[in-house]
């Protein structure tokens, strides 16, 4: 591997497990971030089970989980670098040679991951505390479609921290997405009872190809397509991150806006 | 090559006022700053509140677009060439911010170390010198939350310091800090002129200045109105004197009316608590004690002394004139 590849593959590294270290150190927030997802879950599945149907039961538990992720990075992402700036780092972040774009994804990836720790305890607390059995015919596949979900909702956080460097009131744009964003993928009504104007917004984002991934995947059919989809968006999330992140620096340095609280 | 050169620098922002109906205001907080700073050189940036120190800085460091005017570091153009300008420039700032406080000291500097492109193999041995050089060695496995505002200030200096830049931008690192940090932080300041670099600083403690800058320049308003070593700056004013009068309560109509003396160059106040100190600089061979104590009329004095000038004395006249 070529000198500088390893370099920024070693930073991504290093910057990410510093990253996760801060956000794993507060016991107490990790307590909230779990707890929520599973508090979320818990509302989700009670409405469900008046129906009395374990298909829909499963098709909700396996959406209330990803639900966590969705709410952890996109809320938190946006609200990342107003935090930053409190905290006085985004001037020595923005003033460092190391491209914009590499400083935020491992901080998006970290929260991400904390995230991902919610899709497996909200799926363990499913199993017992509302006896949802997840019959799943490849694990391998449904793994590959939790991962592909994780992965793209943390470039989605990625392309919403990045505006928020220029606008500082950018983080209410994450919290609104917060709740209209578990309709929208389908994480819990199939998309295909939404309006037919909103479907185009549904398929724009990755999370609705990811749980359609892990659907197929438990159902034994092919998620390749789904899965294709969804890391073609991810990296469309990401390339205008990056486009973003450059001019959005550039309009920050124009406007004096990195140093205000 | 001059380390650092800032010609006609202009700054200016866009304000609103009012909530219902908004009007724009722009102001300007740099008025065509110009300078040049050769290598190894210490070079102090003095002024008040406002008068647009960080600013400028923050313009040299690629933080801020220049409004019109041009800068370059290393003759590297701070608008043009930013990745190259930000590799061979550090930034330390005052106050006890621009840390992650859930990190420990060594986690803080790992971090950034990977930010500015330290080499990994070198990473270790570096970050170990510069805990040396700051006086943290022992100390960097613990949360920076736990750290006092000098430790925080040692740790910053150390970031700043990681990838060895060649010019180091000091913004009033020694704010806050108690007598002793502050002293420790000058020496630190001191061995990196030593070490041969460059440094910008800007501080409001005159006696700073004057021990570490070789060069100082005075900024009132967004504009240098003074620029020499610390010892051409006090020859400006060496020819006056200093009288300092103790007052309680003085009223400001009656210290504004001092400045009408003839003798009196400028008239500034020094709060002490419930004391002001009334500083008036006057020409060299003038007497006007009893023309200062009658215009205080009814006023509370306490101890009238005369003195020589010094720099801070320089500066006042400076910013106030």
């Amino acid at each position: 591997m070529n000198h500088r590849v390893r370099a920024r593959v070693r930073q991504l590294w290093l910057c990410y497990r510093l990253q996760l270290k801060i956000l794993l150190i507060s016991p107490f927030e990790g307590f909230l971030g779990i707890l929520f997802p599973l508090m979320f879950a818990t509302a989700t599945l009670l409405v469900y089970r008046v129906a009395g149907d374990p298909d829909a039961m499963a098709y909700a538990g396996l959406g209330a989980a990803v639900m966590g992720v969705w709410t952890s990075v996109t809320v938190s992402a946006s609200t990342l670098l107003n935090r930053e700036r409190w905290a006085g780092t985004l001037e020595l972040l923005v003033a460092a040679p190391t491209p914009f774009a590499m400083v935020l994804i491992p901080i998006t990836t970290a929260m991400a991951t904390v995230g991902l720790v919610s899709v497996v305890l909200t799926l363990v607390w499913n199993r017992v505390v509302f006896d949802v059995h997840l019959a799943v015919e490849s694990w391998p596949l449904f793994g590959l479609g939790v991962l592909a979900a994780t992965v793209t909702i943390a470039m989605f956080g990625f392309l919403l921290s990045v505006v928020a460097v220029r606008y500082r009131t950018a983080w209410a744009l994450g919290a609104s997405l917060e709740y209209p964003g578990w309709l929208l993928c389908g994480f819990v009504v199939p998309i295909a009872l939404l309006p037919v104007v909103l479907r185009p917004v549904s398929y724009a984002l990755a999370p609705t190809w990811a749980v359609e991934a892990m659907r197929s995947a438990a159902a034994g059919d092919s998620p390749w397509a789904e899965l294709g989809i969804c890391l073609a968006l991810g990296l469309g999330y990401a390339a205008v991150a990056a486009y973003l992140g450059v001019r959005l620096v550039e309009s920050a340095r124009r406007n004096a806006t990195l140093a205000l609280t | 090559m001059t380390a650092v050169v800032a010609r006609d620098l202009r700054r200016s922002f866009r304000t609103t006022e009012g909530r219902l109906k908004r009007s724009r205001k722009d102001v300007e907080a740099v008025r065509g700053v110009s300078f040049a700073i050769e290598p190894g050189e210490t070079f102090g940036l003095l002024g008040p509140n406002g008068a647009g120190k960080t600013t400028t800085i923050k313009m040299l460091i690629t933080l801020l677009l220049p409004s019109s005017g041009s800068a370059t570091v290393l003759g590297r153009d701070v608008v043009t060439d930013v990745r190259e300008v930000r590799r061979r420039i550090g930034y330390v700032f005052g106050g006890d911010r621009g840390l992650y406080d859930r990190l420990s000291g060594l986690d803080n500097l790992r971090y950034f170390s990977e930010l500015y492109g330290v080499d990994p193999r070198q990473q270790k041995q570096r970050i170990g010198a510069l805990l040396e050089l700051v006086g943290m060695t022992g100390r960097e496995g613990e949360r920076v939350e736990g750290y006092s505002r000098g430790m925080r200030q040692r740790l910053h200096i150390a970031r700043g310091l990681l990838h060895d830049p060649e010019v180091i931008f000091l913004d009033e690192p020694s704010i806050g800090i108690d007598p002793v940090g502050a002293r420790e932080l000058r020496a630190t300041i001191a061995s990196l002129r030593d070490q041969g670099k460059t440094v910008l600083l800007t501080t409001h403690y005159m006696f700073e200045a004057d021990e570490l800058c070789d060069r100082i320049a005075v900024i009132r308003e967004g504009e240098i109105v003074a620029e020499g070593t610390p010892t051409q700056l006090k020859s400006g004013v060496a020819t006056g004197r200093v009288l300092e009068v103790e007052t309680y309560g003085v009223p400001e109509a009656v210290v504004a009316s001092m400045s009408e003396l003839s003798p009196v160059r400028s008239v500034a106040v020094e709060e002490r608590g419930q004391l002001q100190v009334l500083v008036l600089q006057c020409d060299a061979d003038s007497e006007v004690t009893q023309q200062v104590l009658s215009r205080l009329g009814d006023v509370r004095v306490g101890r009238v002394a005369v003195r020589e000038p010094t720099l801070e004395d320089a500066y006042v006249q400076l910013v106030t004139s």
